[in-house]
């Protein structure tokens, strides 16, 4: 019965998304408010229907329905109560109720705090995002109801969970990734709705940064998860594989990046407008594809979900409407938005440019080698494969030039400065990063690395270029703590992600570079040295957990005899799937990570041990917060509500 | 003009989809049906182990073999590993490898760490012989008869139960010969 209301509030949710979709937007084209009023509670009633959907396929999970196929594929009895409902978006169909889910809510969200926006614009953003909305949940009704039926006769347990999916992990990447993915329909909806009126002034930047920025914000949160599970989960210490599925996720992510420093330009420049719209419509083109990459099975890849192309063929016609249609609509229209000021060469306008081709480039460079296989197949040319050795080649220098190009564009001001004023800022910081680039890798490893220079240099010329100009504001001020207020929490926000940039980078140059691991085989009493600790196995022992067994190892771990840390990797058997997975144990710090996997069982009680010494491992995850952390600083700006609010003032 | 260039996006989004829609009816798991009953593809190159060694495939034919396809930069290829090594202690059909676009230290010291269950490698640094194999991605693996000719393909991971499978087709063949 419940499972059956579900796919029935499904149903009526699909009905009111249509007239979501119609209704609003018709009465903004001919000026009937009446009908724009519609939207606000239509977007309401949309949210209240999926999420009973939602609740009841969670039911299903919880109660062991396994007459739901769904859930009999994808759950087990033995599983405990947290992984049961992260079960539900374990699979494909769950995965794409989340997407509803999310998509809805967003829809309510924006429906809710928009008191400022014009009730055009309102009627004609919720209505593009019910096209997006009836696109989806007729997807899932069509292609991939979760609550279709094994009956009459159903199995007596559930076929469990993949083993890799019962972790923490599972609870927080997808729907962290999928507020990022789908967030960024509501600045496509806006770019939409602003091509529509032809209405696309610094008022309009001002409503659309905050959506954006929550949306890049949960993305990156939702990327950085997704590689630190990888990391610990998989057991071999990876944490970036250029895997279409992530590769996917990255895409959007950059895209997204350069949408969110050109949406800054338009706001307070009144710059770049169709460039930011064009950004816009391809920051969300890039996650529907990045789904459509995943869902259809076009491409091989380690996340291997069941892909179907019928599927396929549905996302791929979402991806022509929405894709062809925002696009047609932007070729048409964009004429009609003209930007408002001029700049100079040497500006900040030019540098946030510089830096979202770099952006671009880079979401390109990743679409091509994620995209190559296919093409050269479907060409006939044969099949190759391209691997990590392309996206390093392509993507580092890249990157290294953009992270210069970020400094210089911090230091300069809006509109013009003179090369003497910027050269006067950047002497010091470029001295300090060539100076600390050129000792580090002296000092710390054996031997000069050219990367390791390379890698520092760029990044503390990114963190000490934004200190110099924080610095500098302090010039003219008369007490310190007066300007500390003063400054925006968005420039606070700005410093924030820069920062977290150098972070990631520097963590990414050590940890590829000074890593060690060695592979022994160890018996009990075994000890080997690594990077200046000595691992002493002593044994293993089984122990027993919800739905599976395991061999748990204990390993002490010491660093010129003093004891450290004792890690317990262990080697588990699911007991339904009957599938091995290796539960690696980590001893975390800031500079460096202990990391023990458990390999095979080898003869007389002896194990091959995998040991890992990672230095600055953390540092790639910390920048990845930072950057998130800086992106919500910005949203939480005064001036968001400020000016809300004496917009008000004036349409009242 | 600059009006037109603004289709640019909008026509470089078709010819993106038409790659797609022609994407959906490609498997990427399937292999080229010209070599599936062809004779392995002729090579000369180096041993990974001994690089002054040149392969060819005198070395292998006469007897039924493994050919897999592996590279230290395949995450999936060190999940396939463990099961490689079961099949060679088996000892029921000899691993050759093919190390695909890969450098020569990082190969030698994944075998070392984890184990060599190939019989030899071969070193395909600039991934030649893959070109002419097909091969579409890291692990794949091919099963050859006693004439070098390819018989199965198997994209992607080989698990147990893949392994079982191509234990009863290369059994289909012993009772042929019988």
């Amino acid at each position: 019965m419940i499972p059956e209301i579900g796919e029935f509030a499904l149903i009526i949710a699909l009905f009111v998304s249509v007239v979501l979709a119609l209704i609003p937007m018709y009465g903004a084209s001919t000026g009937n408010e009446m009908w724009m009023t519609y939207a606000k509670p239509l977007a309401m009633g949309q949210f209240f229907f999926v999420v009973i959907s939602f609740i009841c396929l969670g039911y299903a999970f919880s109660q062991d329905d396994f007459s739901v196929v769904y859930v009999a594929q994808h759950s087990n009895s033995q599983m405990p109560i947290q992984f049961k409902l992260s079960a539900i978006w374990g699979g494909h169909e769950g995965s794409l109720l989340l997407w509803a889910l999310i998509l809805s809510g967003w829809t309510f969200a924006v429906s809710r705090f928009s008191k400022a926006l014009p009730l055009d614009m309102l009627a004609r953003v919720l209505s593009v995002m019910g096209i997006v909305a009836t696109g989806f949940i007729s997807f899932l009704l069509i292609t991939s109801s979760p609550f279709a039926r094994y009956l009459p006769r159903f199995p007596a347990d559930g076929a469990d969970l993949n083993p890799l999916l019962q972790d923490f992990g599972l609870i927080v990447h997808p729907p962290m990734l999928y507020m990022g993915y789908v967030g960024f329909s509501v600045a496509f909806a806006f770019a939409i709705a602003a091509l529509l009126s032809g209405r696309m002034d610094a008022a309009w930047a001002r409503w659309a940064r905050p959506w954006t920025n929550i949306a890049w914000a949960f993305l990156g949160m939702g990327i950085t998860l997704g590689s630190w599970w990888a990391y610990y989960e998989l057991g071999w210490g990876g944490w970036w594989f250029w895997d279409p599925v992530e590769n996917a996720s990255l895409m959007p992510w950059l895209v997204g990046t350069a949408l969110v420093h050109s949406l800054a330009a338009t706001e307070k420049r009144g710059v770049f407008k169709s460039w930011t719209l064009l950004l816009a419509i391809f920051a969300f083109s890039l996650s529907l594809l990045g789904t459509f990459l995943v869902r259809s099975g076009v491409l091989t890849s380690v996340h291997a979900f069941a892909s179907d192309p019928e599927r396929g063929f549905f996302i791929l016609m979402l991806l022509a409407l929405t894709m062809g249609g925002s696009l047609t609509l932007y070729a048409l229209k964009a004429p009609n938005v003209k930007s408002e000021s001029s700049f100079s060469w040497l500006s900040r306008e030019v540098f946030l440019l510089i830096n979202n081709i770099f952006l671009t480039v880079m979401a390109v460079t990743v679409l091509l080698g994620t995209l190559y296989p296919l093409l050269i197949d479907a060409l006939g040319l044969g099949k190759i494969s391209v691997g990590p050795p392309y996206f390093n080649a392509v993507f580092v220098p890249i990157m290294c030039a953009m992270a210069i190009a970020m400094g210089v564009s911090v230091a300069v001001r809006w509109r013009e400065t003179t090369v003497k004023a910027v050269l006067n800022k950047l002497w010091l910081p470029a001295v300090i990063s060539i100076l600390c680039g050129l000792i580090f890798p002296l000092t710390y490893g054996n031997g000069f690395e050219v990367r390791v220079f390379l890698g520092i240099s760029v990044s503390l010329w990114v963190m000490s270029s934004v200190f110099t100009e924080f610095m500098g504001k302090f010039r003219n001020a008369q007490t310190i703590t007066s300007r500390l207020k003063q400054l925006p929490l968005s420039y606070y926000g700005m410093m924030v992600a820069h920062v977290g940039v150098a972070v990631t980078a520097i963590g990414i140059t050590l940890v590829s570079t000074y890593s060690e691991e060695r592979d022994m085989r160890m018996q009990k009493g075994d000890s080997v040295e690594l990077a200046g600790y000595q691992f002493t196995f002593q044994g293993t022992h089984v122990v027993k957990g919800a739905n599976y067994m395991a061999d748990q190892a204990t390993i002490v771990v010491t660093e010129d005899g003093k004891s450290i840390v004792t890690l317990s990797p262990e080697k588990r058997r699911y007991n339904v799937k009957n599938a091995m997975m290796t539960e690696a144990d980590i001893d975390p710090s800031l500079f460096r990570d202990l990391y023990v996997a458990l390999g095979e069982p080898l003869e007389k009680g002896a194990w091959a041990v995998r040991i890992h010494y990672k230095p600055y491992v953390r540092w790639l995850w910390l920048g990845g917060i930072l950057m998130a952390f800086g992106g919500l600083l910005t949203v939480a700006d005064k001036r968001y509500r400020q000016r809300s609010v004496k917009l008000e003032a004036t349409h009242a | 003009m600059p009006r037109l260039l603004l289709f640019i996006p909008l026509l470089l989004f078709f010819v993106l989809a038409a790659f797609l829609w022609k994407g959906l009816s490609i498997d990427p798991r399937e292999l080229p049906s010209a070599l599936i009953n062809k004779p392995f593809p002729e090579f000369s190159l180096p041993a990974l182990q001994q690089p002054e060694r040149i392969l060819t495939k005198k070395d292998f034919i006469g007897q039924p073999v493994l050919v897999n396809v592996w590279a230290t930069w395949c995450p999936s290829c060190r999940q396939e590993h463990e099961q490689l090594l079961v099949i060679a202690q088996a000892e029921e059909i000899p691993i050759i490898g093919l190390n695909y676009k890969d450098e020569r230290d990082l190969a030698l010291q994944w075998l070392q760490q984890l184990g060599n269950p190939y019989q030899f490698n071969i070193y395909d640094e600039e991934g030649m012989l893959g070109l002419d194999l097909g091969v579409y991605g890291a692990p794949e693996t091919y099963l050859l008869d006693a004439q070098g000719i390819i018989r199965h393909r198997h994209v992607g991971v080989l698990i147990a139960q893949d392994w079982q499978e191509l234990k009863l087709i290369i059994k289909g063949w012993g009772s042929v010969e019988n």
